[in-house]
């Protein structure tokens, strides 16, 4: 493997690296100032869409698009909304650049603001980061004095206030809309688009959302330039005129049974294995691993023998994973029984399904259900078939749902049951040995632990 | 006779006007103001809820209903002194959070979601909390709690109850 070093994390580890002095000495604000007096919001526009940055929330949005979506000569407001919500198990990058670097993620919000003519951006924090919101709240304070937030920043002209706002513990704040609806002071409920935010989100009013590292992206974007971005990652497939290919360092995490765990940036496009064995020091303990979730628990598993799949925007998709997500990858020893790994799966969900759409409200609280069933030794084959169908019926792609949130419950069930089929039944064979092949309605069990 | 005693002090009201400028309408101001309530008292009676929907021009049915979505703010009695989340998501539970949760319940005489008589704990179970980076963890107040074993778990317990009191 060749070394790479590190930008997004450059200041990890560095003493006093979340003050504003310590961003300046590094070359920080230098491109924003330069920026605000030299360029007008399109040419950023141009500038990102031109290094082919993607969004790094989780559905790889190509951001400079995303923002061109704008109504063009809007009289205003416009938002900008960070989402720094981050929940899905297994991601923590949002908050080591929070806690560590938080200028960092502040120029890139004004440049962002800048170049969507936002004069007023909210941070969604989620309530259980309380470090990055005293690290963030220093770092705006420091920014508000020097005058690089509040009214003409730096005597250009542009005004910008940034706030930061805290969530309650509710994984589908981190749904654009949930954010937005929760924002608003409602309940997170996503809303149906269209209309999407860009024409009509916070407040009404047109509205872009956008992830803590996407804004780390575009500040090291004004600082080195597209060309040293389009030269790191995996160039766009010249035969899928729909690819815009996976450009820029990534932010992995990597959990679970690894030596170290940690979060490690990388071009993306490196492999799991090089990820697990190069940075995360292998498998614990020596054993092997049974399976890797990709990037979050909602993007499905990876087989052993699937491992060296490159996780850039494409990868984890050509072996049936829902798709590069968060980049979180977690490591699940050969030790470890499927069965349970599901079981806490569709807990997840099912505790964090918003209720709105009858397919997730059901299907996450069905399949939690029968996983308790299984794992009491009163599971039937027919189960599988059962849970593979809420897998294949749930979601926006089966077109059933409101939001991803569903999509993300699927895929584990849906992997799970394919990639690990022998091990189900040889499980629900051994642990109900006279009740296995009965394919009669049984009672549900009553539920412990979820709600 | 009739008490007017109200549940909003006016430092809350202070503190949840203080950030009424920054949002065009004050529907915004109900997370934030259910925040402020939830810190000073540990939870968030029904009469809080009124208070804070005259308080931001809303019926108390809607403050009431964002509230209730979140599953976040306590209602019927405040939460411990502290009040731990310890994750039972992927990555924790691979490396024993589920146990861990057992063993902090069974320490401090409780089950999940439950406070201690001498109301100085309360434990919930958490979903991932964004430090899998030090597996298994727990969130206690403001306090990261890392790389928890059975023996720094029971240590946590012990301090909790001996803080009882003392800290507010
Ligand atoms: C259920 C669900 C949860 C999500 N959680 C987050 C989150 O915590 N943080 C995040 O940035 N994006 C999250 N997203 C993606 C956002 O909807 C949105 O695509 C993203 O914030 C856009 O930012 P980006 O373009 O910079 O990636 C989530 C999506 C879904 C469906
Ligand atoms: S898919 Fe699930 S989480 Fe998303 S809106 Fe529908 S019920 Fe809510
Ligand atoms: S799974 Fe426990 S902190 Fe992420």
């Amino acid at each position: 493997m060749t070394t790479f070093q590190p930008v997004l994390l450059e200041a990890v580890g560095v003493a006093g690296s979340h003050t504003l002095a310590s961003y300046r000495s590094r070359g920080g604000y230098a491109p924003l100032e330069r920026l605000l007096k030299e360029k007008q919001p399109a040419d950023v526009i141009e500038l990102v869409k031109s290094s082919g940055l993607r969004g790094r929330g989780g559905a790889g949005f190509p951001t400079g698009l995303k923002w061109t979506f704008l109504p063009k000569d809007h009289p205003g407001p416009i938002y900008l909304c960070i989402n720094a919500d981050e929940s899905e198990p297994g991601t923590f990058n949002n908050r080591i650049l929070m806690e560590d670097d938080p200028h960092q993620v502040i120029e890139g919000i004004i440049l962002s603001a800048y170049a969507t003519r936002a004069t007023t951006a909210y941070l969604y924090l989620r309530y259980e980061y309380p470090q990055s919101w005293d690290r963030l709240q220093g770092a705006i304070d420091e920014a508000y004095a020097a005058g690089l937030l509040g009214k003409n920043i730096q005597g250009s002209g542009f005004s910008l206030d940034l706030y930061l706002h805290r969530g309650a513990a509710a994984y589908i704040c981190g749904e654009e809309t949930g954010l937005i609806e929760s924002l608003e002071g409602k309940r997170a409920w996503p809303r149906i688009k269209p209309p999407f935010p860009a024409i009509e989100g916070l407040f009404r009013k047109p509205t872009v959302v956008n992830n803590i590292e996407t804004m780390a992206c575009v500040a090291q974007i004004a600082r080195r330039g597209v060309d040293w971005f389009r030269s790191i990652g995996v160039p766009a497939d010249p035969n899928n005129p729909r690819d815009p290919g996976s450009y820029g360092p990534k932010l992995y995490c990597l959990s679970g049974h690894v030596e170290r765990p940690g979060c490690y940036e990388a071009p993306l496009g490196i492999t799991a294995r090089q990820l697990i064995d190069g940075h995360g020091g292998g498998v614990w303990k020596g054993r092997k691993a049974k399976a890797v979730i990709p990037g979050g628990i909602s993007m499905g598993l990876l087989t052993e023998a699937e491992l060296d799949t490159p996780l850039d925007f494409a990868g984890p998709g050509k072996v049936g994973c829902l798709g590069l997500g968060t980049a979180a990858v977690v490591v699940i020893d050969e030790t470890v029984s499927i069965v349970d790994f599901l079981h806490n799966s569709c807990r997840f969900f099912a505790h964090e399904s918003c209720g709105q759409c009858t397919p997730c409200r059901e299907g996450t609280a069905w399949s939690l259900r029968m996983l308790e069933r299984i794992r009491a030794g009163k599971g039937r084959l027919k189960d599988l078939d059962l849970l593979a169908e809420i897998g294949n019926t749930m979601g926006m792609m089966p077109g059933s749902t409101i939001c991803g949130l569903a999509d993300g419950a699927a895929w584990p069930i849906k992997n799970a049951i394919k990639k690990f089929r022998g091990e189900f039944e040889d499980y629900i064979k051994r642990t109900n040995p006279s009740g296995w092949m009965v394919t009669d309605p049984v009672p549900a069990l009553p539920i412990v632990g979820a709600h | 006779m009739i008490t007017t005693q109200r549940i909003l002090s006016p430092e809350m009201v202070a503190r949840i006007e203080a950030l009424a400028p920054r949002y065009p309408n004050r529907r915004a101001l109900t997370l934030p103001a259910l925040h402020i309530v939830n810190e000073v008292l540990r939870y968030v009676p029904y009469e809080a809820v009124v208070e804070v929907a005259q308080l931001l021009g809303l019926a108390p049915a809607e403050v009431q209903d964002t509230l209730s979505f979140y599953q976040f703010f306590p209602q019927d009695k405040p939460s411990g002194e502290t009040r731990a989340w310890v994750c039972r998501s992927v990555s924790c539970a691979l490396r024993g959070g589920e146990e861990i949760l057992d063993h902090i319940c069974h320490a401090a005489g409780i089950d999940p979601y439950g406070t201690t008589a001498d109301g100085s704990l309360t434990v919930e179970p958490a979903e991932c909390l964004g430090a899998c980076d030090f597996a298994p963890c727990m969130l206690a107040g403001k306090t990261l709690h890392k790389n928890l074993t059975k023996e720094s778990a029971e240590a946590f317990v012990r301090d909790a109850r001996a803080r009882a009191g003392k800290s507010s």
